[in-house]
């Protein structure tokens, strides 16, 4: 057996480390702002969902879930799942959760659609993009608790900010492909009516890439919520901490309580966003 | 009036087109430049005009470049070389706003897959050119429906494309381009999707749309049946140079090589063959009021004739035959009234040679040609008519089979 020199030890680890002190060495006025600023979003969804009376967003995931999926049934499924959760006391936990969720989802879209959208645009950007999607897709989940942890502290912002890095890449993706599926015939008449760029994309464009793009939204909220539970290993308080605290006191119960609770709110928010994907336009 | 001028127009596809364009100067073939260079010829030194108001075909086969020398005139394809020139302006001047706009104002596009706009209603697919324009809502509603009762699609306005049969979204197609009032209209292929007689059906109301619109139309086929119907003037089109340029009948009759002859072999051509290319030229004719039987008798003698025409105050009123003369002269009647047959057939110049047919059969006189203003230009006689049907059947078959020796 020949075993690997010793020698050749590239010290990327040391280097990742200093880039990371230089960073915020450097841009941490910059990110003490956007810190500030994601902590101000967030409060304010945290804050509306725990302000929200619970008969209200029940009865409106019922009736929402029993429009888009156009089934009564599915309305009443979704409504009672939702009740369940508040039935195991745990409904100010979700409502954190589902907080953390819409507010992340909310910066990714405003992140991923344009970058779609430039992607869409240009081949040159497309090629740089898409391996570092890749990468961010790829790597374990918990690598990104680290450098969210280094720049923001402990707290709702680094879980935020991570579950938006992990949540993102669909979004954008499919904004992408959903665009340059557009057919080049249907382009070319555009052009040949002497649309501009701007008119081409808002007039034909996006509305053509719809479901595809909605299908990135759909995949995007639910790896918000993956992360979410993740997340709460650096601070963020809700269904995830449950989870958590349960294991490291290995109560059994109370942890299959809270992940029931995720599981629950997983169905709703996946059925009710991918009937909206693959709902056709009447 | 000149309203598309093409001026010397090349368009070679790939990243450098500089060694190709040199090749093409020298001479060189399509695939000898294509194998040395990998770069695609898409037209090759191209130059014609179109007239105001006429329908202008450019036929030829697939591959030929007549659809990249009609995405040329709007630059949806950049070409490499040369201009073009729209109402005085040259086209491949503009910067990217004012094509923009010189697009929106002078060139309406139909195409041969529709491309239809499938989120958008009928109504919202026609409207599209003018909100593009910026115009406002309720007059290019007014527009919309305006066009679509033309080409027949009233009622139709909230359906979307996809619930429409394939010859009622060209019928969009045809109202989303007229909606802009622009004053060219390019057709690529507009109708070669449509089954035969759905076709037939549009072509004949595209000739009359353009009664009543008046537009300057390129429109690209490579049906030649479909070029001769529609076109006042026909371009030929051959790996992406143009081989010859004229009228239907010019082509036809008189085609400039073995491409050429080739495409029009199996063109009925008694269907584009008129009076006109037929007739025998003759202005001999006897008037009612100065000539009698003897002086009748006198001018066919002179044109080896055996009938003879007879006019009065320019129009003509019958023919009559030299057995009748001479037996009238010998009769000694000073008129021709009384052996004048009033029955024979009159057609214009532009009759086709299978409307001929029957007349003959049916009179024993020949056929009078006749111009617009009434007096005679030419007539014909079965013998011509034949004759001339086979002279030009056997140049087409001439024509192909030195082609296929060639080869």
């Amino acid at each position: 057996m020949m075993e690997f020199p010793k020698d050749i030890d590239i010290p990327l680890d040391v280097w990742v480390d200093g880039i990371m002190e230089w960073v915020l060495a450097t841009f941490g006025g910059f990110f003490d702002l956007l810190g500030t600023g994601i902590l101000y979003l967030l409060l304010h969804t945290e804050s509306f969902f725990l302000w929200l009376p619970w008969p209200i967003l029940v009865f409106g995931v019922g009736i929402l879930a029993w429009r888009v999926m156009g089934s009564w049934l599915a309305g009443l499924g979704m409504a009672g799942m939702l009740f369940f959760v508040g039935a195991l006391g745990l409904w100010d936990l979700g409502m954190m959760t589902l907080a953390l969720v819409v507010a992340s989802v909310i910066v990714s879209l405003a992140i991923g659609l344009p970058l779609g959208i430039a992607m869409a645009s240009s081949d040159t950007f497309q090629a740089i993009i898409k391996p570092i999607l890749d990468g961010m897709q790829t790597m374990p989940s918990f690598v990104y608790l680290i450098p969210a942890l280094m720049l923001f502290g402990l707290g709702k912002v680094p879980a935020l900010f991570a579950t938006i890095i992990y949540a993102v890449p669909p979004v954008i993706r499919l904004t992408n492909v959903g665009i340059r599926e557009v057919s080049a015939n249907v382009i070319e008449a555009a052009h040949a009516f002497g649309s501009s760029y701007w008119q081409i994309l808002f007039k034909i464009q996006m509305p053509l890439a719809r479901p595809t793009i909605l299908v990135g939204i759909n995949q995007t909220t639910m790896m918000a919520l993956a992360m979410v539970v993740i997340a709460s290993m650096i601070g963020a308080k809700g269904l995830g901490l449950e989870v958590l605290l349960a294991i490291n006191r290995i109560e059994v119960g109370r942890g299959f309580e809270a992940g029931l609770c995720i599981v629950f709110m997983a169905i709703i928010i996946d059925r009710i966003t991918f009937s909206m994907a693959s709902r056709k336009k009447k | 009036m000149e309203k598309i001028v093409i001026e010397g127009l090349y368009k070679i596809f790939g990243p450098h087109p500089e060694e190709a364009m040199r090749m093409v100067r020298q001479g060189r073939s399509k695939d000898e430049i294509m194998e040395k260079t990998r770069h695609g010829l898409g037209v090759v030194d191209a130059s014609f005009v179109v007239n105001a108001g006429e329908i202008f075909v450019v036929m030829g086969l697939s591959g030929s470049g007549k659809s990249t020398l009609v995405r040329c005139l709007n630059r949806l394809i950049e070409p490499t070389a040369g201009r073009v020139i729209v109402n005085g302006e040259d086209v491949t001047r503009l910067g990217k706003r004012a094509l923009r706009q010189f697009r929106q104002k002078h060139f309406g596009m139909v195409f041969q897959n529709f491309a239809l706009f499938p989120h958008r209603s009928v109504l919202r697919n026609v409207e599209y050119g003018l909100e593009v324009q910026g115009v406002d809502a309720t007059t290019r509603h007014e527009a919309a429906m305006k066009v679509l009762k033309q080409v027949g699609l009233k009622g139709w306005e909230e359906s979307m494309p996809d619930q429409l049969s394939g010859g009622m979204q060209q019928r969009v197609g045809l109202a989303r381009a007229l909606a802009l009032d622009a004053d060219i209209m390019l057709m690529d292929e507009a109708f070669s999707a449509l089954d035969p007689l759905i076709r037939r059906d549009m072509q004949d109301e595209l000739i009359d749309l353009q009664e009543k619109v008046q537009k300057t139309i390129v429109f690209i086929s490579h049906d030649l049946d479909e070029a001769i119907k529609l076109g006042d003037r026909i371009v030929l089109m051959k790996d992406g140079r143009l081989v010859q340029q004229g009228t239907a009948e010019e082509i036809l009759t008189n085609p400039a090589d073995d491409y050429v002859a080739r495409f029009v072999e199996g063109v009925d051509m008694s269907k584009v063959v008129t009076a006109e290319t037929i007739m025998k030229k003759s202005d001999t004719m006897a008037y009612m009021k100065t000539d009698g039987p003897k002086a009748a008798l006198r001018k066919m003698e002179k044109a080896g004739i055996s009938s003879l025409f007879v006019g009065e105050g320019g129009r003509l009123k019958g023919i009559v035959t030299a057995r009748a003369c001479r037996k009238a002269a010998d009769r000694g009647e000073k008129s021709l009234a009384d052996i004048l047959d009033t029955e024979i057939h009159m057609v214009t110049l532009d009759t086709p040679a299978n409307e001929l047919f029957p007349l003959l059969a049916d009179s024993p006189h020949p056929i009078a040609v006749v111009g617009d203003d009434g007096h005679l230009k030419g007539v014909i006689v079965a013998g011509s008519l034949l004759a001339k049907l086979s002279e030009v059947s056997r140049n087409e078959s001439g024509n192909g089979n030195s082609s296929e020796s060639g080869s």
